[in-house]
């Protein structure tokens, strides 16, 4: 298991009946970074998200997670076809029958990779603490007679549990939202909100896609410096979609940039900067032509 | 004419005549005309009556909202609150004084009772049960099932053929066929669930309609349309007969003079016990990890899935649990009746267990219990209104829809009192 690289993307390609959304994408992300995948709208950013989070059965390649004691396959855990060589072991067919039957993304999520949505998913109805809790789904305690008869060890687990919801709700922010409906918030808290839930999951990885989208300039300021204590004191490693380019240049160490489903530069913020390429995709300029991000 | 003076006559005369013609074409075919053999019979008074009823209702409202304290009830009508609502912290419900109060009422009064009051309150309690089984699936996890009658079939069933073929009794059945709706649910869900809304509605209805299918053609084993007989409960081997094979009945150990009252108090509290029971593991179950679960699953399935949990187990439990509580509901209706036939399972029985889940309010507890009475007693008590009564239940859900679309009980979730926020 590479200790370096958390997650490796090798030759992924996506396609949905003729359309290509994504050609042989290859990158690396290192562990304790913060990194941005960058691009123009229908570039195929979010189509990465889904694959990588096991929303999307990637129609080739391989996505490798290398979170918790053991490297996850995320296309395997997604339960893969049957093929001729599982005739000769067992083991194998046994392991892909177990997939095809109780595979998902859920286990992508299981194996340390938490995401949010470019178009918010929080659970409307009910409260903002509930959807901590919800999050921590796998953690607490969830045996029926424990619950019924309200034990005193599934209380203990119960109460560290919202204990670690208002954690996340004082490092989002949301402490006075405790008690109010996740529908009810607006959008930048909402945001956050979803933030803290991923985070709820206990994560070595979190996926954000475009977590500035609609918030106005304080707001960006605020969550960058999120992110930061995200990475800093969470040790978690960060791979976000952003379309705010002043915000992706401070904060990320390194940037993937997507056009037409292939990658078309990658490197830290100052080569992407001057990148020609990736200059051109942005502005639709010709190479060459002289434009500046 | 200025606007200040308000009421406008002619326009509420124009409404009026408006609705009496919609009610002359809605009811003049119903009601109005009766077949007999291959002659119709015109029932003009009737229809002459409801038309002049509907007339005279709408230029009362028409009049109504005219005046000002009707306006100020629209304008509270139209901006009212009414969606899910978080308490306080320290919010302490009122049920707290009305759950004792119920109980003792409960426990006292089969024995003050009449005997038909009573069959018809444990018809009552036995929606309750399927009302909060289904709520479990519906109101909770969100999955449509339209075949919830399929489970109650299943647990009905359970006790007659268990008795007919394995002299199995009401005890032993009991939890038997909480467990065998529980296995047919889960058998069922698990290919199922992976479908959405209307597939599922229309696969779990398929599933009603052929258990009902296989009683009434399996004659061999389940006597078709004829039906089976059921047996009653016994309190500690003493049956509720006149006369029993083995072993006294109950009235003759205690020295009683028979009365056939006494299965029905004894299938009252038996009843009235398990759906305590129930009422209360449900309310626990929404708040514990797996109710949250099933309500997030209810919103958003694709955020549950990206936080890691699974959702076909997730949507597994909630239908094995509402079918389980199904199956104990067929176990008493069975055993209350003393004879099933498929006749009692049909389509219309589980549209009206729907009817209680959606009335009461999605997820609500108490209003499936209100609604669940509300929608089985009150016809037996209109009893001469009985040919109108799916007429009237169709405008009661017209009418809920407009004024209340959310249920008769607004749901509140709990609110929790703010912790120092602590990581691991
Ligand atoms: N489920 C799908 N079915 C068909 N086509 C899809 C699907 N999902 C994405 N696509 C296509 O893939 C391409 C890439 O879409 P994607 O959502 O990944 O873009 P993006 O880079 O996230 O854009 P944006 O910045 O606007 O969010 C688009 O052409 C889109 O139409
Ligand atoms: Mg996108």
């Amino acid at each position: 298991m590479s200790q370096e690289n958390i997650l490796e993307i090798e030759n992924l390609v996506m396609h949905f009946g003729g359309i290509k959304a994504l050609n042989d994408v290859t990158f690396d992300i290192k562990r304790g970074s913060v990194s941005a995948l960058i691009g123009p709208n229908g570039a195929g950013k979010t189509t990465v998200f889904n694959c990588l989070t096991g929303f999307y059965k990637a129609t080739g390649g391989g996505i490798m997670l290398n979170a918790g004691d053991k490297p996850t396959s995320v296309i395997k855990v997604l339960g893969e076809k049957f093929k001729g060589s599982d005739l000769v072991s067992p083991a194998a067919f046994f392991e892909r029958v177990k997939y095809k039957m109780f595979g998902g993304s859920h286990l992508v999520n299981r194996a340390g990779l938490a995401r949010t949505f470019q178009n918010i998913r929080l659970f409307k109805e009910m409260s903002v603490v509930e959807n901590l809790l919800v999050a921590q789904h796998m953690i607490v305690n969830r045996s029926m007679l424990a619950g019924i008869l309200n034990t005193e060890s599934y209380k203990k687990t119960e109460e560290e549990a919202l204990q670690r919801a208002f954690y996340w709700l004082e490092v989002v922010h949301l402490t006075e939202f405790a008690n109010r409906l996740a529908g009810e918030l607006s959008y930048g808290q909402q945001r956050r909100l979803e933030i803290a839930r991923a985070m709820c999951t206990n994560p070595e990885i979190i996926c954000l896609d475009e977590p500035a989208a609609g918030l106005n300039p304080s707001e960006t300021e605020a969550l960058a410096s999120m992110i930061r204590v995200l990475r800093d004191e969470h040790n978690t490693t960060v791979l976000l979609i952003e379309h705010d380019m002043g915000m992706v240049m401070n904060i990320s160490d390194y940037i993937v940039v997507l056009d037409h489903g292939e990658v078309i530069a990658k490197g830290g913020p100052e080569d992407i900067k001057s990148n020609p390429k990736v200059i051109a995709a942005y502005l639709g300029a010709e190479e060459g032509e002289d434009v500046t991000l | 004419m200025s606007q200040e003076t308000g009421i406008n006559i002619g326009s509420s005369i124009k409404d009026t005549i408006i609705a009496g013609l919609l009610a002359l074409i809605v009811f003049g075919p119903v009601v109005g005309v009766l077949l007999d053999g291959y002659e119709f019979i015109a029932r003009i008074d009737d229809v002459v009556w409801i038309v002049a009823i509907v007339m005279a209702g709408r230029f009362a409202i028409s009049v109504f909202v005219q005046t000002e304290s009707g306006k100020k009830f629209v304008y509270r009508q139209l901006t009212k609150e009414d969606g899910v609502s978080v308490t306080a912290p320290d919010y302490k419900s009122k049920m707290r004084y009305i759950i004792p109060i119920v109980i003792v009422i409960g426990l006292i009064a089969p024995f003050i009772a009449s005997k038909y009051v009573l069959t018809v309150v444990i018809l009552g309690l036995i929606y309750v049960l399927l009302g909060l089984g289904l709520n479990i699936v519906v109101g909770l996890a969100g999955l449509l099932d339209l075949g919830f009658v399929g489970f109650y079939a299943i647990g009905a069933y359970g006790l007659a053929l268990g008795y007919e073929y394995l002299g199995l009794g009401f005890w032993s059945m009991l939890p038997l066929a909480a467990i065998m709706a529980g296995v047919a649910g889960a058998v069922l869900g698990f290919p199922v669930l992976r479908m959405h809304g209307d597939y599922l509605a229309i696969v779990t209805l398929g599933f009603g309609e052929i258990i009902r299918l296989v009683l009434t053609n399996w004659t061999e084993f389940t006597h078709g349309p004829n039906g089976v007989s059921a047996p009653l409960p016994t309190l500690f081997g003493l049956e509720f007969k006149r006369r029993s094979s083995d072993g006294t009945p109950f009235h003759e150990f205690f020295g009683l003079s028979y009365d056939s009252a006494f299965k029905y108090i004894f299938i009252y509290l038996v009843l009235f016990l398990v759906v305590l029971a129930v009422l209360y593991v449900k309310h626990r179950l929404t708040r514990m990890p797996i109710g949250r679960a099933w309500e997030a699953l209810r919103e958003d399935e694709i955020a549950c899935r990206s936080l890691g949990l699974n959702h076909v187990l997730v949507k597994l439990s909630a239908f094995t649990l509402g079918a389980s509580t199904g199956g104990i509901a067929g176990v008493f209706f069975a055993t209350y009746q003393g004879f099933v036939n498929p006749s009692s399972f049909t389509f219309f029985e589980s549209a009206l267990i729907l009817a209680i889940v959606v009335l009461g309010g999605m997820g609500s507890t108490l209003g499936v219990v209100i609604a669940a009475f509300v929608l089985t007693v009150a016809p037996e008590m209109l009893r001469e209104f009985a040919d109108y009564r799916v007429l009237m239940f169709g405008i009661l859900m017209v009418v809920m829809m407009i004024w209340k679309p959310r249920g008769l009980v607004r749901v509140t979730r709990k609110g929790f009192a703010t912790r120092k926020g602590v990581m691991k």
